[in-house]
């Protein structure tokens, strides 16, 4: 690909297109290449160069493929949770709906924006191996996996902000993609306490609280810009690790979804 | 325009290291600070609640870069504070034991996130600002929680909308844990208002690519004028 060639047809549309460019980092460049794509209406065969050239930025691949898997596997988690009969009760049949709604739409999305560089839905084990055996027959347990599984996709969002700094609009679209799957996460969590008798368990994470344990590690913590916050405000500690959601790294997230993908 | 530009560029990188030389220094002041709040608090018991000096309808500036974003953040948190402070001080008819517990909550969030803003940014900080809530009946349950689904709402597409502002990825990150918890404000809220429904990430709010609002600073500043004194205006925040 001819990365001049593109610089000129943009130029013809966006007359600020070089001083972008001498501005920026080529990757920087790219993603404002696909910013303008997403606003503007481009003939499709211009769309279809810049939709490559967009796809370049190895670190935005590799973050968007990551959060395609996650968005897959929450995607099917809901799709076989609705279709599963006597399982949701009709009264929250609505909130599960619109949960499974987005998480299509984000898959469809990423595997827009991927084009070619998108990777294969894996296949899935919802029992986790056996953990979670009755997940698509007893209702507990479908909202047990659900609150896990929209925290950790928070905490997977959250973790990967920096790796996208310098591609501006993919970062957004992820922390726009963050933020619902924190709202689908408080909805869960409510539902998992209120069925699972965990008064402690709120829409936001007090402590390390939650219905699978493991995946809340270090969301008690209270260091934050370098600085230990405890007491700050005179609030509990309860209120302190409320007001932060904290991060998980790749590593940490794909540990924990790694039971759930057969291949 | 290349010219122009590249200025730009190059006054940004030496802002940045600036600005990380003065990160450390703030950080290393607001951790005193911290620790010097919680002992006059524990040592006086005295209200935490109260807003930090306010001011009247004065002229506020954010400031620029990563200040200015860290500012356009202290200012939406401090109306949130105010807010939920009311809201707790003046219930409203009818507030259910449970309704108080999230709203108590949700409060105390804003106020930790006000005052880490506060300390976090020191000298640099905006003056505390003066809310104008006139236009809020306390009394009223639709009114309050109406009112809160905005705010949160807005804090959400706020931070969405200036995530990309930012330079220093510590501060991005800190964005991060703070926008998921305003996320799960919003959906309990709109879980409040609605009970059961498809509100807490409603069509209303969520778009067809199933993601939520990002919006700039100077729409969202337009959007709660309404709701403060002051004129605040950030022309500079994040460049």
């Amino acid at each position: 690909m001819d990365i001049f060639k593109i610089i000129d047809k943009f130029q013809q549309i966006d007359g600020d297109a070089v001083g972008r460019l001498e501005y920026a980092s080529r990757r920087h460049f790219m993603s404002r290449v696909g910013s303008k794509l997403a606003s503007a209406a481009i003939p499709t065969a211009f769309a279809a160069i810049v939709n490559k050239a967009f796809a370049q930025s190895a670190a935005a691949v590799d973050v968007l493929n990551y959060a395609l898997t996650l968005e897959y596997l929450e995607d099917e988690f809901y799709k076989a949770g609705i279709a599963a009969a006597n399982l949701i009760p009709a009264s929250d049949k609505t909130i599960f709906m619109q949960i499974g709604k987005h998480e299509s739409q984000h898959v469809a999305f990423l595997v827009k924006a991927l084009g070619d560089k998108a990777i294969k839905k894996p296949t899935f084990d919802f029992t986790y191996k056996g953990g979670f055996a009755d997940v698509f027959s007893n209702y507990k347990t479908f909202v047990t996996v659900s609150s896990a599984l929209e925290d950790t996709g928070v905490r997977a969002y959250k973790g990967q902000a920096g790796a996208l700094i310098a591609d501006p609009q993919i970062l957004e679209y992820a922390l726009q993609v963050h933020s619902v799957e924190a709202r689908h996460a408080a909805v869960a969590r409510r539902l998992a306490a209120m069925l699972l008798g965990m008064p402690a368990m709120k829409g936001w994470i007090t402590g390390k609280e939650g219905a699978v344990a493991p995946i809340y590690a270090g969301e008690d913590n209270m260091i934050q810009g370098g600085v230990n916050i405890k007491g700050l405000a005179s609030k509990s500690d309860a209120a302190v690790t409320e007001a932060f959601d904290e991060p998980l790294t790749k590593e940490a997230v794909l540990a924990i979804a790694g039971p759930f993908i057969k291949a | 325009m290349i010219k122009h530009t590249n200025t730009k560029h190059s006054s940004g990188e030496a802002e940045g290291e600036i600005t990380s030389v003065v990160n450390r220094r703030l950080f290393l002041r607001s951790a005193g600070l911290a620790t010097s709040l919680g002992t006059i608090v524990i040592a006086a018991g005295c209200k935490d609640d109260d807003d930090p000096i306010p001011g009247t309808g004065d002229a506020v500036d954010l400031g620029s870069g990563d200040i200015g974003v860290l500012n356009y953040a202290y200012a939406l948190e401090q109306l949130e504070a105010a807010f939920y402070t009311q809201v707790i001080q003046t219930p409203y008819n009818g507030m259910t034991d449970a309704e108080k517990t999230i709203l108590t909550d949700i409060r105390d969030h804003e106020i930790v996130h006000r005052d880490f803003f506060k300390a976090a940014l020191a000298d640099k900080a905006i003056k505390g600002l003066t809310p104008n809530f006139d236009s809020i009946d306390f009394t009223k349950r639709d009114a309050v929680l109406g009112a809160a689904k905005l705010f949160e709402d807005t804090g959400v597409a706020a931070y969405n909308g200036a995530g990309k502002l930012i330079k220093n990825p510590n501060y991005l990150l800190l964005a991060g844990k703070i926008v998921s918890v305003e996320a799960r404000h919003a959906s309990v809220i709109r879980d409040l208002i609605n009970p059961k429904s498809a509100d807490f990430a409603g069509d209303d709010i969520i778009d067809m690519n199933g993601m939520d609002k990002a919006i700039a600073p100077a729409d969202i500043l337009m959007a709660v004028k309404g709701y403060v004194k002051d004129t605040i205006s950030g022309p500079n925040v994040g460049k």
